[in-house]
């Protein structure tokens, strides 16, 4: 089928402003939407930047505005969306720095803060024990592949410089619901204030645009409730 | 801008990443990579990593050495396989103490699965060796490593691609990256570098890897002067989803999925009596195209079913939630209710740079070259052999990643830096200023298509010689489409156009070694098939082959292989 796209162009060292180009292609209703874009890209506007490696949900590089929406364009089908017009644009709330491509440093840069990476002393000879019931508690978490849809959708993040934002705390949970890890306390004394996990006031629309199904803000309130419980 | 650091890895895969943590963070590192560290193909790696853990059922390193050394066809340096599966326990143990969610036994071990090739017992029947974290393991493993880094305060310059290798006198002075992020060449002096940027599956139209493994440290080094190792053997993968060719893992298999021809035959019983679907892979991909080939795909069309309705729902959300919602969005497909439509697709490089057992890159007379290392798939140890066995590479990335860092912080005392002479990006320089000023000429696109069909038409799963040098000629003339590539994209800020442009030369310049190797060995061996030369011949062809660039284009040497302990068998299974 013929399908319209308008995609965000912007580089913000020659234009004053973003501005909006037309593309039409021929696609099918089972194509990605990234397939367009590298169609556009490799057939009839080489100029056009975005990023995209996996192709096919996996290594979070192809976040983007799609129709309002965040999603992945290596994710989302033509017939996933019932128009014939497509308008795709950089992830709202981060800095774009050109076309597509958005400034991904400060998002990183939260995500090392919350120290991702497991605390914990002397090591067995073999594994640490850990019961399935136990491991169970990670599992949604540790599907994140850090895309950023969750914080570019959130309106606490988009309003508070200072808000972690649904990524690094989904991290930490994963972190503070790990049985093996043993600074589970000071994880949650990092987050006992506004700019962590208070800040968040469920709107969830993390849970609605993550492209991995992590229920983000059910990860949120759990935080929340140890928290509560615990400190 | 030049940067001068003691080491600097290229690539951070879980083999790039691996390595870095091995080195002391006294001395001054820098990782380098094309994309975002988190970003890196690694992460797709889903069916799990393997390790004699005896966590199940009983198992022994030695029975993993011996399904290393079969499954590779003999081909495999014996001395690596036995250093894989002596250290995978170690391995998979520190994975663990670093944090990586490995999925639990009742006991709260590490769960294991049966994957494609490893058995009991030297050959009886499948075992349960694969440890895994449902079907992201490749990803949970680089967001491990990753974290360390982060703890480590690994040095890392990101969205940064390597377009050159310096290398005289046998000794590495440096290298040159292209910053996507300015357009500007940088220069990178140092006295160690390693070449860590995994496979090319680029190559091939129909492939299960991501857009940025197009084999640049491989092909850049081969440009250099190294020679490439054993670059014949490519292996397809024989569940990529049809048209897609995004992959199903082998769990799937190991987990109880049956592949069904278009009568619902389970042909697998006829081609491996003994391992049936748990075969290795060259075994299973060429099956899966023999039925094709005589009509007995899906309604005659290209491609086979990978069944999955028997293992339930909750095995499936548990085990392989990522295969059901891969299913789900691209084909549609409820994989609790309904078979998935799959066909061979490329997967993995057996081939790649040589090293010796740490890592040290091998020249054309065997002699290590000063300051060189590779690790992870663009390497060649051979510890894969003429087929890699599922499971095998996550853990030769994290044993030989790890053992190529130690090595290079042992020697990185006795290596020097090389006088500053000068730049070295000046003619990488030139070549970019040239394709800039190019007027007219043929898109990138056009051209990297056709080559990626011709790969598939004349050099995969099944070859002969008549089709290969059709190959070799088709290539010639796509070579000369590259000398006139055109870019109307001379932005210097995120030009991807670029990249491609620069990514494409490997390519092809991979696709001619992957050529000259495949028609020189005749013989049929692992995933190397040539239906002119059936039959595996140890007594002409067990040897590595060798490709070196010389004034004249290349020629193609042979190397003995590491045999000590398990003399070679028919392979059946
Ligand atoms: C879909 C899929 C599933 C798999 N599943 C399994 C599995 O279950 N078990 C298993 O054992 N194996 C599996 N494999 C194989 C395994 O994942 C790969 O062989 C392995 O991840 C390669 O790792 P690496 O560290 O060598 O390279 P990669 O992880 O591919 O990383 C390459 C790195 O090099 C960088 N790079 C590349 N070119 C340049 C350049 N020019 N300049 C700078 N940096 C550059 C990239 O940015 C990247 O960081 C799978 C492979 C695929 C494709
Ligand atoms: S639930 Fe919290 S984190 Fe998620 S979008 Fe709403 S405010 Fe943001
Ligand atoms: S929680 Fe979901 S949306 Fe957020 S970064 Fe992770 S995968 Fe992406
Ligand atoms: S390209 Fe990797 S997630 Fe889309």
């Amino acid at each position: 089928m013929e399908l319209k796209f308008r995609i965000f162009r912007y580089d913000p060292q020659i234009d004053s402003q973003p501005y909006y180009r037309e593309y039409s292609i021929e696609a099918k209703g089972t194509e990605r939407v990234l397939d367009c874009l590298n169609r556009i890209k490799w057939t009839q506007d080489g100029s056009l930047s975005y990023r995209m490696s996996c192709a096919h949900g996996v290594c979070g590089s192809d976040a983007m505005r799609i129709n309002g929406k965040c999603a992945l364009a290596c994710q989302k089908l033509v017939k996933d969306f019932d128009t014939n017009e497509i308008i795709v644009e950089p992830l709202p709330s981060f800095k774009p720095l050109k076309d597509l491509i958005v400034d991904m440093t400060p998002f990183f840069d939260r995500v090392a803060e919350i120290r991702p990476y497991l605390l914990a002393s002397d090591a067995p000879e073999k594994e640490r024990l850990q019961s399935p019931e136990d491991r169970k508690k990670m599992d949604l978490a540790i599907r994140c592949i850090l895309c950023a849809c969750c914080s570019a959708s959130c309106p606490v993040v988009n309003e508070n410089d200072e808000f972690k934002g649904p990524a690094p705390l989904v991290q930490a949970f994963r972190r503070i619901f790990d049985s093996r890890d043993e600074q589970k306390h000071e994880r949650m004394v990092q987050l006992d204030n506004p700019s962590g996990v208070w800040g968040c006031v469920n709107h969830f629309e993390c849970t609605r645009a993550c492209p991995k199904e992590i229920p983000v803000t059910k990860c949120i309130n759990l935080i929340k409730a140890e928290i509560k419980k615990t400190l | 801008m030049e940067f001068v650091h003691d080491v600097v890895i290229v690539g951070s895969g879980l083999a790039g990443l691996r390595a870095a943590l091995e080195i002391p963070a006294t001395t001054n590192v820098a990782l380098i990579s094309k994309v975002f560290p988190t970003r890196s193909h690694s992460g797709a790696a889903q069916g799990g990593i393997s390790a004699a853990l005896g966590n199940e059922e009983p198992d022994s390193w030695e029975w993993h050495m011996y399904d290393t050394v079969k499954g590779g066809d003999y081909l495999t340096d014996q001395d690596a396989a036995e250093t894989l599966a002596k250290d995978a326990e170690r391995a998979v143990y520190e994975l663990e103490h670093m944090g990586a969610p490995f999925n639990r036994t009742p006991d709260g071990k590490i769960a294991q699965r049966a994957f494609g090739g490893h058995t009991r017992n030297f050959g009886e029947g499948p075992v349960k060796r694969a440890c895994y974290a449902s079907d992201r393991t490749g990803r949970v493993i680089l967001d491990t490593l990753y974290g360390k880094a982060v703890e480590k305060a690994v040095q890392v310059f990101s969205e940064f691609s390597i377009v050159d290798l310096i290398i005289d006198n046998g000794k590495i002075n440096g290298l040159v990256a292209y910053e996507l992020a300015t357009g500007e060449l940088h220069t990178f002096r140092s006295k160690a570098v390693l070449i860590a940027t995994g496979g090319f599956g680029g190559v091939y139209k129909t492939n299960s890897n991501c857009f940025s493994n197009t084999g640049d440290g491989v092909y850049l080094s081969y440009r250099a002067g190294v020679p490439l190792e054993d670059m014949e053997f490519v292996q397809f993968h024989p569940t990529g989803i049809h048209g897609l060719g995004v992959l199903i893992s082998e769990a799937t298999r190991g987990e109880g999925g049956i592949l069904k021809n278009n009568s619902g035959q389970r042909f697998m019983e006829l081609y491996a009596p003994s391992l049936k679907d748990l075969a290795p892979r060259d075994v299973v991909s060429r099956a899966i195209w023999t039925e094709i080939r005589q009509g007995r795909g899906i309604n005659g069309d290209d491609y086979v079913n990978l069944d999955l309705t028997h293992i339930g729902a909750e095995k499936i959300a548990e085990k392989l939630s990522d295969i059901a919602s891969f299913s789900k969005i691209y084909l549609g497909v409820d994989v609790v209710k309904e078979p998935i439509a799959v066909t061979p697709t490329c997967h993995y490089m057996m081939g790649g740079i040589p090293t010796d057992l740490d890592g040290r890159v091998l020249d054309r007379h065997n002699k290590p070259v000063a300051g060189l290392y590779a690790a992870g798939e663009a390497a060649c140890v051979s510890v894969h052999g003429a087929n890699r066995l599922g499971t095998n590479s996550l853990l030769d990335l994290v044993v030989f990643g790890r053992r190529a860092g130690k090595m290079i912080a042992k020697e990185l005392p006795d290596l020097s830096l090389t006088e500053n002479t000068g730049s070295l990006e000046n003619s990488t320089r030139q070549r970019l200023e040239a394709l800039l000023s190019r007027q007219s000429g043929e898109r990138p696109f056009s051209i990297r298509n056709d080559l990626q069909i011709m790969m598939m038409e004349k050099c995969s799963v099944f070859r002969n010689a008549q089709d290969m040098k059709r190959g070799l000629s088709e290539l010639e003339s796509i070579k000369q489409r590259y000398e006139n590539v055109f870019l109307e994209n001379r932005s210097p800020r995120y030009n991807t156009d670029l990249t491609e442009v620069l990514e494409l030369e490997c390519l092809i310049g991979l696709a001619e070694t992957i050529l000259k190797s495949a028609i020189s060995r005749e013989e049929s061996r692992g995933a190397h098939y040539r239906e002119d030369f059936p039959e595996r011949d140890d007594k002409n062809w067990l040897k590595h082959t060798m490709i070196v660039k010389n004034s004249t284009g290349s020629e193609i040497f042979y190397k003995p292989v590491n045999i000590f302990r398990f003399q070679p068998k028919a392979r059946t299974y």
